[in-house]
Protein backbone atom coordinates (compact mmCIF):
# COMPACT_ATOMS: atom_id res chain seq x y z
CA UNK A 1 0.00 0.00 0.00
CA UNK A 2 1.00 3.59 -0.62
CA UNK A 3 0.25 5.61 2.46
CA UNK A 4 0.10 9.37 2.78
CA UNK A 5 0.57 10.51 6.37
CA UNK A 6 -0.14 14.14 7.22
CA UNK A 7 1.83 15.58 10.15
CA UNK A 8 0.96 19.10 11.32
CA UNK A 9 2.81 19.32 14.62
CA UNK A 10 0.13 18.45 17.18
CA UNK A 11 0.96 15.84 19.83
CA UNK A 12 -1.50 13.47 18.23
CA UNK A 13 0.09 13.95 14.81
CA UNK A 14 3.40 12.71 16.30
CA UNK A 15 1.57 9.82 17.91
CA UNK A 16 0.18 8.97 14.45
CA UNK A 17 3.73 9.21 13.04
CA UNK A 18 5.04 6.65 15.55
CA UNK A 19 2.10 4.29 15.00
CA UNK A 20 2.26 4.53 11.23
CA UNK A 21 5.99 3.85 11.10
CA UNK A 22 5.59 0.85 13.42
CA UNK A 23 2.84 -0.54 11.22
CA UNK A 24 4.64 0.15 7.96
CA UNK A 25 7.68 -1.67 9.29
CA UNK A 26 5.55 -4.78 9.66
CA UNK A 27 3.54 -4.50 6.48
CA UNK A 28 6.26 -3.08 4.26
CA UNK A 29 3.95 -0.26 3.22
CA UNK A 30 5.36 2.59 1.21
CA UNK A 31 5.12 5.77 3.29
CA UNK A 32 5.06 9.39 2.23
CA UNK A 33 4.94 12.00 4.98
CA UNK A 34 3.36 15.35 4.15
CA UNK A 35 4.41 18.06 6.57
CA UNK A 36 2.25 21.11 7.05
CA UNK A 37 1.92 24.01 9.43
CA UNK A 38 -1.19 23.32 11.49
CA UNK A 39 -2.49 26.66 12.78
CA UNK A 40 -4.06 24.83 15.69
CA UNK A 41 -0.70 23.42 16.83
CA UNK A 42 1.89 25.61 18.50
CA UNK A 43 4.77 24.97 16.07
CA UNK A 44 5.91 25.55 12.49
CA UNK A 45 6.68 23.39 9.46
CA UNK A 46 10.45 23.56 9.97
CA UNK A 47 10.24 22.21 13.52
CA UNK A 48 7.81 19.52 12.38
CA UNK A 49 10.24 18.42 9.66
CA UNK A 50 13.10 18.13 12.16
CA UNK A 51 10.96 16.02 14.45
CA UNK A 52 9.89 13.77 11.58
CA UNK A 53 13.46 13.34 10.35
CA UNK A 54 14.77 12.44 13.78
CA UNK A 55 11.93 9.93 14.31
CA UNK A 56 12.73 8.30 10.97
CA UNK A 57 16.40 8.01 11.78
CA UNK A 58 15.71 6.65 15.29
CA UNK A 59 13.43 3.99 13.87
CA UNK A 60 15.74 3.33 10.94
CA UNK A 61 12.84 3.65 8.53
CA UNK A 62 12.82 5.30 5.14
CA UNK A 63 9.97 7.47 3.96
CA UNK A 64 9.74 10.32 1.53
CA UNK A 65 9.07 13.68 3.10
CA UNK A 66 7.47 16.66 1.47
CA UNK A 67 6.14 19.94 2.77
CA UNK A 68 2.77 21.26 1.77
CA UNK A 69 1.99 24.94 1.93
CA UNK A 70 -1.08 26.93 1.14
CA UNK A 71 -4.11 28.03 3.07
CA UNK A 72 -5.77 24.65 3.28
CA UNK A 73 -3.51 21.72 4.16
CA UNK A 74 -6.58 19.46 4.23
CA UNK A 75 -7.41 20.27 0.64
CA UNK A 76 -3.78 19.72 -0.42
CA UNK A 77 -3.72 16.31 1.26
CA UNK A 78 -6.89 15.24 -0.51
CA UNK A 79 -5.54 16.45 -3.88
CA UNK A 80 -2.19 14.72 -3.46
CA UNK A 81 -3.79 11.44 -2.41
CA UNK A 82 -6.10 11.44 -5.42
CA UNK A 83 -3.76 12.76 -8.11
CA UNK A 84 -0.86 10.52 -7.09
CA UNK A 85 -2.87 7.37 -6.46
CA UNK A 86 -2.32 6.89 -2.74
CA UNK A 87 -4.30 4.02 -1.17
CA UNK A 88 -4.86 5.64 2.19
CA UNK A 89 -4.54 8.92 4.05
CA UNK A 90 -3.52 8.70 7.71
CA UNK A 91 -3.93 11.55 10.20
CA UNK A 92 -3.72 11.94 13.94
CA UNK A 93 -6.46 13.92 15.63
CA UNK A 94 -9.23 14.17 18.17
CA UNK A 95 -7.59 16.28 20.86
CA UNK A 96 -9.33 16.36 24.21
CA UNK A 97 -10.18 19.58 26.01
CA UNK A 98 -9.22 19.79 29.71
CA UNK A 99 -12.79 18.77 30.44
CA UNK A 100 -12.23 15.67 28.32
CA UNK A 101 -14.36 16.30 25.24
CA UNK A 102 -12.87 15.09 21.99
CA UNK A 103 -12.80 17.63 19.19
CA UNK A 104 -11.62 17.18 15.64
CA UNK A 105 -9.48 19.93 14.17
CA UNK A 106 -10.31 21.63 10.89
CA UNK A 107 -7.71 19.74 8.81
CA UNK A 108 -8.93 16.32 9.96
CA UNK A 109 -12.51 17.36 9.46
CA UNK A 110 -11.88 18.57 5.92
CA UNK A 111 -10.08 15.38 4.95
CA UNK A 112 -12.73 13.09 6.48
CA UNK A 113 -15.52 14.90 4.66
CA UNK A 114 -13.85 15.43 1.30
CA UNK A 115 -11.42 12.60 0.61
CA UNK A 116 -12.31 9.94 -1.95
CA UNK A 117 -9.39 7.96 -0.57
CA UNK A 118 -9.96 5.84 2.58
CA UNK A 119 -8.87 7.76 5.70
CA UNK A 120 -7.49 6.38 8.95
CA UNK A 121 -7.75 8.63 12.01
CA UNK A 122 -5.36 7.72 14.79
CA UNK A 123 -6.18 9.09 18.21
CA UNK B 1 -7.78 30.88 19.39
CA UNK B 2 -10.23 33.60 20.16
CA UNK B 3 -13.82 32.88 20.90
CA UNK B 4 -16.66 35.34 20.42
CA UNK B 5 -18.70 36.00 23.54
CA UNK B 6 -21.95 37.92 23.75
CA UNK B 7 -21.27 41.63 24.41
CA UNK B 8 -23.68 41.80 27.29
CA UNK B 9 -23.36 39.71 30.44
CA UNK B 10 -26.27 37.44 31.29
CA UNK B 11 -28.54 38.39 34.17
CA UNK B 12 -28.19 36.73 37.54
CA UNK B 13 -28.74 32.98 37.68
CA UNK B 14 -30.13 31.17 40.73
CA UNK B 15 -27.39 29.78 42.96
CA UNK B 16 -27.49 26.47 44.80
CA UNK B 17 -28.75 25.03 47.04
CA UNK B 18 -32.27 24.95 45.63
CA UNK B 19 -35.04 22.43 45.25
CA UNK B 20 -37.00 22.10 42.02
CA UNK B 21 -39.95 19.91 41.16
CA UNK B 22 -39.55 18.25 37.79
CA UNK B 23 -42.32 17.60 35.25
CA UNK B 24 -42.87 14.16 36.77
CA UNK B 25 -43.49 15.72 40.19
CA UNK B 26 -40.17 14.57 41.64
CA UNK B 27 -38.49 16.93 44.12
CA UNK B 28 -34.89 17.27 43.05
CA UNK B 29 -32.23 19.07 45.08
CA UNK B 30 -29.55 21.05 43.24
CA UNK B 31 -26.45 21.38 45.41
CA UNK B 32 -22.77 22.26 45.02
CA UNK B 33 -20.55 19.19 44.81
CA UNK B 34 -16.90 18.47 45.43
CA UNK B 35 -14.49 15.64 46.16
CA UNK B 36 -16.72 14.49 49.06
CA UNK B 37 -19.43 13.57 46.54
CA UNK B 38 -17.10 11.46 44.41
CA UNK B 39 -18.64 8.05 45.13
CA UNK B 40 -22.21 9.21 44.47
CA UNK B 41 -21.09 10.80 41.19
CA UNK B 42 -19.17 7.67 40.18
CA UNK B 43 -22.34 5.64 40.84
CA UNK B 44 -24.34 7.89 38.51
CA UNK B 45 -21.80 7.55 35.69
CA UNK B 46 -21.55 3.79 36.11
CA UNK B 47 -25.35 3.73 35.47
CA UNK B 48 -25.06 6.10 32.54
CA UNK B 49 -26.52 5.02 29.20
CA UNK B 50 -23.59 4.68 26.75
CA UNK B 51 -25.82 6.15 24.02
CA UNK B 52 -25.91 9.43 25.96
CA UNK B 53 -22.15 9.86 25.92
CA UNK B 54 -20.97 12.97 24.11
CA UNK B 55 -17.62 13.51 22.40
CA UNK B 56 -15.88 10.81 24.40
CA UNK B 57 -17.23 11.59 27.88
CA UNK B 58 -18.11 10.24 30.33
CA UNK B 59 -15.60 7.40 29.93
CA UNK B 60 -17.24 4.01 29.57
CA UNK B 61 -15.49 2.06 32.34
CA UNK B 62 -15.38 2.77 36.05
CA UNK B 63 -11.61 3.19 36.13
CA UNK B 64 -11.83 5.73 33.32
CA UNK B 65 -14.66 7.52 35.10
CA UNK B 66 -12.54 7.79 38.26
CA UNK B 67 -9.55 9.18 36.36
CA UNK B 68 -11.77 11.67 34.57
CA UNK B 69 -13.31 12.81 37.87
CA UNK B 70 -9.82 13.55 39.19
CA UNK B 71 -9.80 16.46 36.73
CA UNK B 72 -13.46 17.41 37.10
CA UNK B 73 -13.53 17.45 40.93
CA UNK B 74 -10.31 19.45 41.19
CA UNK B 75 -10.60 22.57 43.35
CA UNK B 76 -10.40 24.90 40.30
CA UNK B 77 -13.64 23.50 38.90
CA UNK B 78 -17.22 24.32 39.79
CA UNK B 79 -19.60 21.39 40.21
CA UNK B 80 -23.32 21.12 40.91
CA UNK B 81 -25.28 17.87 41.21
CA UNK B 82 -28.97 17.02 41.10
CA UNK B 83 -29.96 14.64 43.89
CA UNK B 84 -33.15 12.64 44.14
CA UNK B 85 -33.85 10.27 46.99
CA UNK B 86 -30.18 10.36 48.00
CA UNK B 87 -28.84 9.46 44.56
CA UNK B 88 -27.04 11.74 42.12
CA UNK B 89 -29.19 11.86 38.97
CA UNK B 90 -27.49 14.77 37.19
CA UNK B 91 -24.12 16.51 37.22
CA UNK B 92 -22.91 19.74 35.65
CA UNK B 93 -19.39 21.15 35.71
CA UNK B 94 -17.30 24.17 34.75
CA UNK B 95 -13.67 23.28 34.03
CA UNK B 96 -11.04 26.00 33.43
CA UNK B 97 -9.22 25.81 30.10
CA UNK B 98 -5.73 27.12 29.32
CA UNK B 99 -7.08 30.59 28.55
CA UNK B 100 -8.80 31.29 31.86
CA UNK B 101 -12.19 30.57 30.36
CA UNK B 102 -14.43 27.72 31.51
CA UNK B 103 -15.87 24.81 29.55
CA UNK B 104 -19.29 23.53 30.56
CA UNK B 105 -20.60 19.98 30.46
CA UNK B 106 -23.78 18.48 31.85
CA UNK B 107 -25.09 14.92 32.12
CA UNK B 108 -28.51 13.79 33.32
CA UNK B 109 -29.46 10.16 33.92
CA UNK B 110 -31.79 8.89 31.23
CA UNK B 111 -34.76 8.39 33.60
CA UNK B 112 -34.58 12.09 34.54
CA UNK B 113 -34.22 13.50 31.04
CA UNK B 114 -36.94 15.58 29.41
CA UNK B 115 -38.31 16.68 32.78
CA UNK B 116 -36.69 20.12 33.08
CA UNK B 117 -33.81 19.02 35.32
CA UNK B 118 -31.16 19.81 32.70
CA UNK B 119 -32.26 23.43 32.36
CA UNK B 120 -32.47 23.92 36.13
CA UNK B 121 -29.08 22.27 36.59
CA UNK B 122 -27.34 24.45 33.97
CA UNK B 123 -28.91 27.63 35.39
CA UNK B 124 -27.86 26.67 38.90
CA UNK B 125 -24.33 25.82 37.77
CA UNK B 126 -24.06 29.23 36.09
CA UNK B 127 -25.35 30.81 39.31
CA UNK B 128 -22.59 29.05 41.23
CA UNK B 129 -20.13 30.18 38.51
CA UNK B 130 -21.21 33.80 38.97
CA UNK B 131 -20.68 33.42 42.70
CA UNK B 132 -17.15 32.15 41.98
CA UNK B 133 -16.43 35.18 39.79
CA UNK B 134 -16.30 33.26 36.50
CA UNK B 135 -16.96 35.46 33.46
CA UNK B 136 -16.58 33.40 30.31
CA UNK B 137 -18.20 30.01 29.77
CA UNK B 138 -18.23 27.99 26.55
CA UNK B 139 -19.30 24.55 25.44
CA UNK B 140 -19.51 22.36 22.38
CA UNK B 141 -22.52 20.35 21.35
CA UNK B 142 -22.87 17.83 18.56
CA UNK B 143 -24.66 19.15 15.51
CA UNK B 144 -27.49 16.62 15.71
CA UNK B 145 -28.19 17.21 19.40
CA UNK B 146 -31.10 19.66 19.01
CA UNK B 147 -32.45 19.10 22.52
CA UNK B 148 -29.17 20.15 24.12
CA UNK B 149 -28.54 23.07 21.75
CA UNK B 150 -32.01 24.53 22.36
CA UNK B 151 -31.57 24.15 26.12
CA UNK B 152 -28.34 26.15 25.96
CA UNK B 153 -29.92 28.83 23.77
CA UNK B 154 -32.85 29.15 26.15
CA UNK B 155 -30.46 29.72 29.05
CA UNK B 156 -28.66 32.48 27.10
CA UNK B 157 -25.77 30.83 25.24
CA UNK B 158 -25.05 32.16 21.76
CA UNK B 159 -23.38 30.26 18.94
CA UNK B 160 -19.73 31.31 18.72
CA UNK B 161 -18.59 28.90 16.00
CA UNK B 162 -20.72 26.72 13.75
CA UNK B 163 -18.09 25.78 11.19
CA UNK B 164 -17.02 22.42 12.56
CA UNK B 165 -18.59 19.07 13.46
CA UNK B 166 -19.56 20.45 16.84
CA UNK B 167 -21.38 23.71 17.41
CA UNK B 168 -19.55 25.94 19.87
CA UNK B 169 -21.60 28.21 22.11
CA UNK B 170 -20.62 30.85 24.67
CA UNK B 171 -22.10 33.00 27.42
CA UNK B 172 -20.75 35.95 29.41
CA UNK B 173 -21.66 35.90 33.11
Amino acid sequence: MHILLGVGGSQLSYHALDETIARAQETDDDLTIAIFDNEEADTDAEAVRERVESTLSETNFEASIRTIGGESPGSELVDIAESEGFDRIVLGGGERSTLGKIQLGSVVEFVLLNAQTPVTLIR
Amino acid sequence: MSRTYPDEPASEFPAPPRTVTDKEGREVELVPADEADREAIVAMYVDFDPADRAQGIPPAKEEGIRNWLDTILDGDCVNVVARYDGDVVGHATLVPDRHGEHELAIFVLQSFQGAGIGTALVETLLGQGQRAGIEKVWLTVERWNDAAASLYRKVGFETSNAESFEIEMAIRL
